[in-house]
């Protein structure tokens, strides 16, 4: 069971990974890091079969994590929003040098 | 005078005391209005230098190791500790740090406008850094206090400073932090390799290193306090940051900040590294590059058109007859760069007070904008031509005294050397007389130098101590002299002492016993000191 | 507790007290503390007329002290503090030369602190009274008091008067520190601190940049001196451990070979300390510019005493300058060079201060002739009778300046007041000056029976004596010597005689408006011209050799004081006397052309007289204008000697302008360029590879992403597969 449960949870990762690097719009970055993160639970999850508890131990620290993130990241990307009048990522780049 | 001290128990206290007051006014002076700030710097500096006057009664020099030492455990899993001493090399410095800060201090009243609660708890934290490098014999403490002038000087030069003055403050802070760095990696080998996980100043003595490392080591301390010294080629942070400084900055910068790369190299350089300070290719490089830093300054200063700058030069050149003193490796030489130090810390500091108040006055530092100032200004033309003269070393000046002796102990053992040395003398009045000349003779050919104010009492307040003792020094240096040889003889017999296990042992159990009971019973075990022959007859 | 040097340690400076034993000296140290004490009186008084002076000039007038009826305090009391201080020590300087037993054999050594003390070094400040520091003593405030007193007339009129006598009386002191000073030591503390004071009295009108420039020259010039001196005496020092005369002129034969390299080298740097203070060649060029000075000055520091230091302290180092014959024979010809070279220079000057500078150069060259060859009486001899004549010509050409000075004020235009050219027949206005003068002229003329003709015949007979000794091996060089010696001795005559018929005789130049105001100068300058006048006269009769005394010059066996000096300075000259006789063997009695010392007195004293009598009529039938139209000597060989062999231009062009421009290059180019140059890379690479690195930072958060997914893919490929 362990093999088609990692496996699926690699695919979500990538997928994740892709969409952080190729999308442009904030929100959907956003649900991309979620669905990364979403994938190393599963993979917590999983393992913790065989380890022991300390696997689900820490999905919920990545849950909580998760789920402070959204609610900072959402409100930035809205006070964003605000500014700019949109969430691509390529239209505010201030932050360099 | 010395009873007095001991029934108010001044030795337990002073050392601590000078270190912690001057932070004490820090505070004061921030917690004050900016109105009163000066006024208050001033009575810290002065207290602090009265108190430190007490040193010259109570101290004494006994077998040449530390005195007054007191040690207390600080960050104790690293074998650091607070340790104070001081002795025959220190406590001049420790005088002279004292005196310049309260003169500088006194000096900036008029120069400094802006912020002053900050200018004044910046010169008063300085103090603080200063004393307590010279007073530490703990050499994590030693780093510290040494780390610790660099930003309230950093912070002086970049916001009370000239036109120039950040690039000027960058300059000094990174010449002088490299030459740090390297020093801490340094002294954190010795730390290492020495095994005892202590600090202190005799684990450092008692590392046994072996030549090829005293070498290595050599190097770094050497560029760290070379740089603060300044050798050539490494000064030319020194005309910008004097050029650039107000007016105490460059006091202080000249008579006390400069003294701590000399003062590095007879407390830590030479003790620590024995075997490589002896190293005759070493020898050599430190002598050539000393003769190269008097001659070459005394040129580039004679051709210099703005002032400061000029006595800027002029500090590297002084700086370079301690070097050769020092690296002569003979007792006169040694004495002599001691008197140098302390005479160009007078000399150098009253000729940028004197500077200063010609700024004061008509707001310009180049030379051909004076003129004739002598006729208009005869207590300050009296003043500068002294201060002057102290500073090419006429005799019966403090400069003589030390040039004198620093080109004798090098001519002992280095004759080419102090001979090429000796032309230095030539180059002083080849710099100096022409500014002279020009600021204060010729013909008063400016009308606004014509009412150029003489002296104010405050001023002669200042000036009137600084040539007291370049003439107290020049007539009879017999007493600091005296104070200073039992402790130059420590360093000088454990540069040159005979073969290195036997040294070893023997400093030592010196070291151990100065530390014990340092004045109760200088001669405990005769079998383990040597005989103090040397020490001249004294009297209370 | 520390109180000062205690005995235990004056002790162990290694002096030798002695004074108990032989002979107490009455109160030598206040003889050097009463100029210091009039130097500080002067100063303070000085200081608080400088105050009315510059708070007047603030207000943009000119401060007259002298425009009420009296003169303020500042302006009276230097009158009486600054020659008074002089006279007291003068008379107490008198008091111990006549208390001083004649057979006194060792030095009396009165200690008074440890100056500089050290492990290995002691050098106490202490007073050496002997011999020749008791006739240098003597001379110094003995003189020194009569131009005192001569410049109270001088410069009474001068603002800053009260801040003259400080200087002149400062100068005293070190002076007097010089010649009484204990070690070689204490010596260079005199020998500095007259430089000092000699700088501050050229440049005493300082608002005047040629004066000024003046003092800088003579004090640099004199600083390249005196690395000389420290130099020998630190090889000195390395020899012996000690800086002390005593123990080191008791110890020089049996430490030194004679002829070594290393007593020549000693000596030889001691000579380039000589000759820059003494103005000898190849340092003599800041002599003439010296001149700037008041004129009084010159006659005390740039004439009788501050420059014969030189003289002084190689007759002191005599024992040294014994052990090398080679030096001896370098000092000979220096000084004979000298004296040469100066004389022609003053052969076509203009300036009357000039020529007796040029005058004293050459005379001082004589002195160092004497001493190289061994004569060290004959030198002393000289530097006193100088100091008589020497002083009293400038005293006199000061007189003249003064009274020029007055006319100058009153006459029409532009007058060059110390330009001989404007002078002429001056003898109608200033009779005694003029009288006096001649007499000094006839003096250094070397004119029987004046005190120049004893001494200057003493030198040039020893020269001629010791180049036939038998085994000296520069007698040949000796011979030439004293051939210049004889040349320059006659140039002189004519140089002088020239200077007084062109000021004296002859009609006036000075244009008629003027020459109403000439005068006689005030009996308080006078008095000090006439005493001088008759030193001049008898000053020479202190030493007549016992060759000579039987002959005319000695009156056939009636004069006194036969050999006086040379008995008197025995004790001090007699080692090296026995150490160059043992190695030069005795001095021959006959010249090198042949002929006794009577008949080389009596031609010399002949040629001098045809001299000044032939130039008296050559210079006194030459027709001179007024120097506003007159363009100079005409001639090849007359402009380079008139531009003074040119030795200004050269220096500027080999010294001056090279260490100049080597100061400009080192300063633009070493430490601005490739230092800093270095300096400012290492600040400017570490901008610019942050400015290089900065430009990953896009800004784009996918891009950051895109990044961090590759690094960790690097991560973990390389965990996986290495």
């Amino acid at each position: 069971m362990l093999t088609p449960a990692l496996l699926l949870s690699a695919v979500i990762f990538v997928i994740g990974t892709l969409g952080v690097i190729v999308r442009k719009n904030a929100i959907i970055i956003f649900l991309c890091i979620e669905l990364q993160l979403n994938a190393v639970n599963l993979a917590f999850v999983a393992l913790s079969r065989y380890t022991g508890i300390e696997g689900q131990l820490y999905v919920f620290f990545v849950m909580t994590v998760a789920a402070a993130e959204a609610a900072v990241g959402l409100a930035i990307i809205i006070s964003i929003f605000r500014h700019y009048e949109t969430v691509n990522v390529d239209k505010f780049n201030l932050l360099k040098w | 005078m010395t009873g007095l001290l001991a029934s108010i128990l001044y030795e337990d206290w002073i050392l601590h005391a000078l270190i912690w007051l001057p932070l004490v006014g820090t505070a004061h002076v921030l917690l004050t209005s900016a109105e009163r700030a000066k006024d208050i710097a001033f009575r810290w500096s002065a207290l602090v230098f009265v108190l430190s006057l007490g040193l010259w009664w109570s101290f004494d020099p006994g077998d040449g190791g530390f005195t007054m030492v007191s040690t207390a455990p600080w960050i104790e899993s690293w074998g650091v500790s607070y340790a104070l001493g001081i002795d025959g090399i220190s406590v001049f410095m420790v005088l002279l740090t004292t005196f310049t800060s309260a003169i500088a201090i006194l000096g900036s009243f008029e120069y400094v406008k802006k912020r002053r609660k900050a200018f004044y708890a910046l010169m008063l934290l300085l103090e603080m850094g200063v004393v307590g490098f010279f007073l530490a014999t703990d050499i994590f403490l030693f780093y510290v206090f040494f780390e610790l002038t660099l930003v309230p000087m950093y912070f002086i030069v970049g916001i009370w400073g000239g036109q120039r003055r950040i690039y000027a403050a960058i300059k000094f802070f990174l010449y002088t932090a490299v030459g740090s760095l390297l020093m801490l990696v340094a002294i954190l080998y010795v730390y290492f390799s020495s095994g005892t996980g202590s600090f202190g100043y005799e684990a450092f003595m008692n590392a046994g290193l072996s030549l090829r490392e005293q070498l290595w080591l050599f190097a770094a301390f050497a560029l760290a306090f070379g740089i603060k010294v300044p050798i050539f080629p490494f000064h030319t942070w020194l005309p910008d940051a004097h050029v650039e400084a107000p007016t105490p900055g460059s006091v202080i910068l000249a008579s006390v900040l400069l003294k701590m790369g000399t003062y590095g190299f007879l407390r830590f350089l030479l003790p620590f590294f024995p075997e490589a300070a002896r190293h005759p290719v070493v020898v050599m490089v430190m002598l050539v590059l000393g003769v190269v830093g008097i001659i070459y300054a005394a040129w580039v200063a004679a051709v210099q058109p703005d002032a400061k700058k000029l006595v800027a030069y002029t500090s590297v050149a002084h700086m370079g007859f301690v070097v050769i003193g020092v690296f002569a490796l003979t007792l006169n030489g040694l004495q002599g760069g001691m008197v140098v130090m302390i005479s160009h810390g007078i000399s150098t500091g009253a000729l940028f007070l004197l500077l200063g108040m010609m700024y004061e006055r008509r707001h310009s530092r180049l030379i051909e904008d004076y003129g004739g100032i002598g006729r208009v200004a005869p207590w300050f033309a009296t003043a500068f031509v002294i201060t002057a003269l102290a500073s090419i070393g006429l005799p019966g000046t403090s400069g003589f005294v030390g040039e004198f002796l620093a080109l004798l102990g090098t001519f002992e053992t280095h004759m080419v050397v102090a001979a090429i040395a000796a032309t230095g003398v030539v180059f002083a009045a080849y710099y100096m007389l022409p500014m002279v000349q020009r600021v204060l003779f010729n013909k008063l050919d400016k009308p606004e130098n014509r009412t150029f104010a003489d002296l104010t009492r405050r001023e002669m307040a200042i000036m009137a101590p600084l040539v007291a003792l370049m003439i107290w020094i020049g007539v009879h240096p017999t007493p600091f002299l005296e104070r200073m040889e039992p402790s130059i003889e420590v360093v000088l017999e454990r540069v040159e002492g005979a073969p290195r296990a036997a040294v070893e042992t023997m400093e030592g159990a010196t070291m151990v016993e100065a530390t014990v009971n340092p004045v109760e019973d200088p001669s405990a075990d005769p079998a383990i000191l040597p005989a103090p022959a040397n020490v001249p007859a004294r009297e209370d | 507790m520390v109180t000062g040097v205690s005995a235990a340690s004056l002790a162990s400076a290694g002096m030798a007290v002695q004074a108990a034993a032989e002979w107490q000296p009455i109160l030598p140290g206040l003889i050097v503390l009463l100029p210091l004490l009039g130097f500080v009186l002067n100063g303070i008084l000085a200081l608080q007329s400088a105050r009315h002076s510059s708070a007047a000039l603030r207000e943009g007038r000119d401060w007259d002290p002298f425009a009420g009826a009296r003169p303020p305090a500042t302006h009276r009391l230097p009158t009486w503090i600054g020659p008074g201080v002089m006279g007291l020590a003068f008379a107490l300087a008198l008091l111990n030369f006549l208390g001083m037993p004649a057979d006194l054999h060792d030095p009396v050594v009165v200690p008074y602190w440890g100056w500089i003390v050290t492990g290995d070094l002691s050098i106490a400040a202490a007073i050496q009274l002997d011999q020749l520091s008791m006739v240098m003593t003597l001379v110094v405030t003995g003189v020194g008091f009569l131009i005192h007193v001569f410049s109270v007339g001088y410069m009474g009129r001068d603002p800053g008067y009260p801040r003259y006598f400080a200087y002149l009386n400062l100068f005293v002191f070190f002076m007097l520190v010089l010649v009484l000073g204990s070690g070689f030591a204490t010596m260079f503390v005199g020998w500095e601190g007259v430089g000092l004071c000699s700088y501050l009295l050229i440049g005493y009108w300082f608002s005047d940049r040629e004066k000024s420039d003046a003092g800088k020259k003579a004090f640099i010039v004199n600083r390249i001196g005196d690395v000389g001196f420290l130099l020998a005496m630190f090889l000195l020092f390395n020899g012996f451990g000690t800086l002390d005369f005593i123990p080191i002129f008791a110890g020089a034969e049996n430490h030194f070979a004679a002829g070594g390299v290393t007593i020549t080298a000693i000596t030889l740097l001691l000579l380039l300390g000589a000759a820059g203070k003494s103005a000898q060649l190849p340092l003599h060029i800041w002599l003439p510019d010296a001149m700037a000075g008041p004129t009084p000055v010159s006659a005390l520091i740039h004439a009788a005493t501050m420059v014969t230091a030189g003289v002084y302290m190689v007759a002191r180092s005599s024992v040294l300058f014994a052990l090398a014959p080679t030096s001896q024979a370098v000092v000979a010809g220096v000084g004979v060079l000298t004296a040469l070279v100066a004389a022609t220079i003053a052969m076509q000057q203009y300036d009357i201060k000039k020529v007796l500078a040029y005058s004293t150069v050459s005379q001082l060259g004589f002195m160092f002739m004497a001493v190289g060859v061994g004569a060290f009486t004959a030198g002393i001899f000289h530097l006193v009778t100088h100091a008589f004549f020497k002083a009293l010509l400038f005293l006199g050409a000061g007189a003249v300046i003064h009274a020029m000075h007055d006319a100058a004020h009153h006459g029409d235009g532009h007058l060059d007041e110390q330009d001989m050219r404007n002078m002429g027949g001056l003898r109608k206005y200033m009779p005694v000056t003029c009288a006096v003068m001649w007499i000094a002229t006839l003096a250094i003329a070397g004119i029987w029976p004046f005190a120049g003709f004893f001494s200057k015949d003493e030198i040039i007979w020893y020269t001629a004596a010791w180049a036939g000794a038998e085994s000296n091996p520069f007698g040949q060089l000796y011979a030439v010597y004293w051939g210049l010696a004889l040349l320059t001795a006659l140039l002189t005559a004519f140089y002088m005689t020239r200077l007084m018929v062109m000021t004296f005789h002859g009609a006036n130049r000075t244009g008629k408006a003027a020459s109403s105001h000439l005068h006689e100068a005030p009996n308080v300058m006078t008095v000090p011209l006439i005493v001088l006048a008759v030193l001049s006269v008898f000053g020479g009769w202190i030493n007549v050799p016992n060759a000579l005394s039987d002959s005319f010059a000695g009156l056939w066996g009636s004069l006194p004081m036969t050999e006086w000096l040379h008995h008197w300075l025995e004790p001090v000259t007699h080692t090296a006397a026995e150490i160059q006789v043992a190695g030069f063997g005795e001095a021959a009695h006959a010249a090198p052309a042949g002929g006794g010392e009577v008949a080389w007195a009596l031609i010399s004293t002949v040629a001098a007289a045809v001299i000044v009598a032939a130039a008296v009529m050559f210079v006194g039938r030459r027709k001179y204008v007024p120097a506003a139209q007159d363009a100079g000597p005409r001639g090849a060989l007359p402009r380079f000697v008139y531009n003074k062999w040119y030795f200004d231009e050269l220096y500027d062009a080999v010294i001056v302008r090279p260490v100049l421009a080597l100061s400009r290059w080192c300063w633009k180019a070493i430490d601005t360029v490739v230092i800093d140059g270095f300096v400012n890379f290492t600040g400017n690479f570490a901008r610019l590879a942050g400015w290089a690195t900065s430009l990953f930072q896009t800004g784009q958060v996918n891009m950051y992403a895109f990044v961090l997914t590759l690094g960790v893919l690097f991560v973990l490929g390389a965990a996986v597969f290495l």
